[in-house]
């Protein structure tokens, strides 16, 4: 396990390497400068811009400077916000994005492994019924729409949250953007956890467990559950991973400060280095969680062996 | 297609009671199994009205997707205006209509992007192994590690400067092919570019299970090349798994391509998108909700069809894996 760690942790490299590689290329083959957006500037203006931010060199030397710095922890200055670097922009907006995400995980994992587990004890029943088309629409409907349309129910309608604007995970404004990113994987995992007990729920170390006239939450919870679980706690890893990276649109609409708006406002204002640290910091969170998810997977059942 | 493979098992070895029960073939058995399956059915018949309405848009639309009327601005359901009229004082109704073409554009040809690269690059990878299958793979799992949206945005802001920039070359068919379906063009090569991964595995698989069937040996003994075997053999028999993740691929690019014109990336304007519909409808969400309403009661109702279809195909064409 130690060595398949180590290998797996080398692995990163490489990936990394090459998603920098694709990115810093395609950044760079855009046509049009992040100088030219608003008023023309006049040639040497530009020229000293260039200078000031290394853009005058030729493009490999480019590529290596930004990766050495990377290294050191440092992504660079911003070019829409001059007097600040990179890194100073993700301290800033991450955080916020992160516990964000955080929350809307812990919310979906409460929500769909209670539906999913409530499905499969009552497989067949009405409740079965009304989850499973619930888990569906969840499945369907994008996270933007279900922001706004809390912001519509709750909000205007009701007066019970205020609309927008961000004070604070603990705040009552966090309540819209967290359901809203927490009602897709919710649904995933209900799912998840709905197919993965029924097929435990027909073990025969569940049968002995009832013949040993164990009560039925016990069998369920200490003796099916454990175990219908790790294949949800997987999935439960990587929607970790695609809520953090993948919140821009709840962000947007909700005015939550977060990264993922921040970058929507970088890609139209071609701020390249943030476009670029952002891309390299998720890229790196998408694939430090795959791999702890498969380490964890070998944590959770010692049956299966690393190679 | 099945007929092929069954034709070449029968050469092989002749058996009379194999080839009896005429007609029984899988699509057939599928067919049957896909017709029980309620909601199923009912995503393929709203698929279908969809497909009508978007294909004779300009008969069924009351209005044009861009004539404003300055006088019916935000107006809510009317006799003249269905769903009511947009900030600029378009017909909703009219332009979800058109919306439905985008839509279903993106969805399909999207999907044949993926099916284009990733079924070849399963194809190979699977059926020739060794080298060739790491290498592809390996650029696979590389590929896996980008996140999805930020080089979906990374892409469409690249190919948008370059048709702006573009006066000649081979670019400028594409361009102007772009232009003339307001920004469609990007969002294809955008969408189909990043998704084919999922397929390209999905193929892979099947592939490798499929390539130590008997069926496959008795191909190479009667000195079927690898190209006949790979297009004759093992494509066929990969197309129930390929249908299914095509099925389910067009909900996906449809909510992605909504995502994408809903933060302004994705198709131009005055084009209707209901990403864009939805964005506009958030603006205005405080004094005029029904503007939101409509294309996002429409853009779920679609998804959750093709989504219906897709989980019945699935069930259908391989009845061993439902649970």
């Amino acid at each position: 396990m130690g060595q398949y760690t180590i290998r797996r942790l080398l692995g990163l490299i490489p990936t990394l390497l090459a998603v920098y590689t694709i990115t810093f290329l395609l950044i760079h083959m855009t046509p049009g400068g992040p100088w030219d957006s608003d008023k023309p500037l006049s040639a040497e203006a530009k020229a000293t811009l260039d200078k000031a931010y290394g853009l005058d060199k030729p493009l490999w030397r480019q590529y290596t400077d930004y990766l050495v710095n990377v290294f050191k922890g440092d992504f660079g200055p911003s070019f829409a916000q001059r007097n600040r670097d990179v890194s100073d922009i993700i301290k800033d907006f991450f955080p916020t994005s992160l516990k964000l995400g955080f929350i809307a995980i812990i919310l979906a994992g409460i929500l769909g492994i209670t539906s999913g587990t409530i499905s499969a004890v009552k497989q067949n029943t009405p409740f079965d019924y009304f989850a499973t088309f619930g888990s569906i629409i969840g499945i369907s409907t994008p996270s933007y729409v279900i922001a706004s349309l809390l912001i519509l129910l709750l909000s205007i309608k009701l007066h019970l949250v205020p609309t927008t604007g961000w004070n604070g995970i603990l705040d009552s404004r966090a309540i819209i953007p967290a359901i809203a990113l927490a009602l897709g994987p919710a649904a995933v995992l209900a799912r998840y956890t709905r197919s993965s007990l029924l097929d435990v729920l027909r073990q025969d170390y569940v049968r002995t467990a009832r013949a040993k006239g164990l009560r039925d939450r016990v069998v369920i919870v200490r003796h099916a559950l454990r175990n219908a679980l790790i294949p949800v706690a997987t999935v439960m890893g990587i929607s970790f991973a695609n809520v953090i990276t993948g919140s821009f649109f709840v962000e947007v609409v909700c005015g939550v400060p977060g990264l993922g708006s921040y970058f929507v406002k970088s890609a139209t204002g071609r701020d390249y280095p943030v476009m670029l640290g952002t891309t390299l910091l998720f890229a790196t969170i998408i694939t430090v969680m795959n791999m702890l998810v498969d380490l964890l997977y070998g944590v959770l059942d010692p049956r299966i062996a690393y190679d | 297609m099945t007929a092929q493979t069954n034709q070449s098992i029968a050469q092989v070895a002749p058996e009379p009671a194999l080839a009896a029960k005429p007609g029984n073939s899988l699509y057939r058995d599928a067919w049957a199994r896909f017709r029980r399956n309620k909601a199923a059915v009912a995503g393929l018949i709203f698929i279908i009205l969809l497909f009508i309405v978007a294909i004779a848009a300009p008969l069924i639309a009351p209005y044009s997707y861009d004539e404003q009327n300055i006088r019916a601005v935000t107006k809510g359901p009317s006799m003249a205006y269905p769903l009511g009229t947009d900030a600029v004082g378009r017909d909703i109704l009219s332009r979800i209509i058109y919306g439905a073409r985008v839509s279903l554009l993106v969805g399909i040809v999207v999907q044949l992007i993926i099916l284009l690269i990733g079924v070849p690059v399963g194809l190979t990878a699977g059926y020739f192994g060794g080298k060739i299958d790491t290498i592809l793979m390996r650029i696979v799992d590389v590929l896996y590690a980008k996140p999805n949206l930020l080089f979906i945005i990374i892409v469409m802001t690249f190919l948008r400067a370059k048709f702006q920039t573009t006066t000649g070359g081979f670019l400028l068919p594409l361009k102007l092919f772009n232009n003339a379906t307001g920004g469609l063009l990007g969002v294809f090569i955008g969408l189909g570019l990043v998704s084919w991964l999922t397929v390209s595995r999905l193929v892979r698989g099947q592939t490798l299970s499929l390539k130590k069937k008997e069926f496959i040996e008795a191909a190479h003994c009667l000195g079927a090349t690898n190209t006949r075997i790979i297009t004759r053999h093992l494509f066929p028999n990969t197309l129930a798994v390929i249908i299914v993740a095509a099925t389910l691929g067009i909900p996906s690019a449809i909510l992605t391509e909504a995502g994408i014109s809903f933060i302004g990336l994705g198709v131009n304007p005055p084009t209707p998108s209901w990403g864009s519909m939805i964005s506009e409808g958030i603006e205005q969400l405080r004094t005029y909700p029904h503007i939101l309403i409509a294309p996002a009661v429409t853009l779920s109702l679609t998804v959750l069809s093709f989504n219906f279809v897709g989980d019945g195909l699935r069930d259908a064409l391989d009845p061993w894996m439902k649970k």
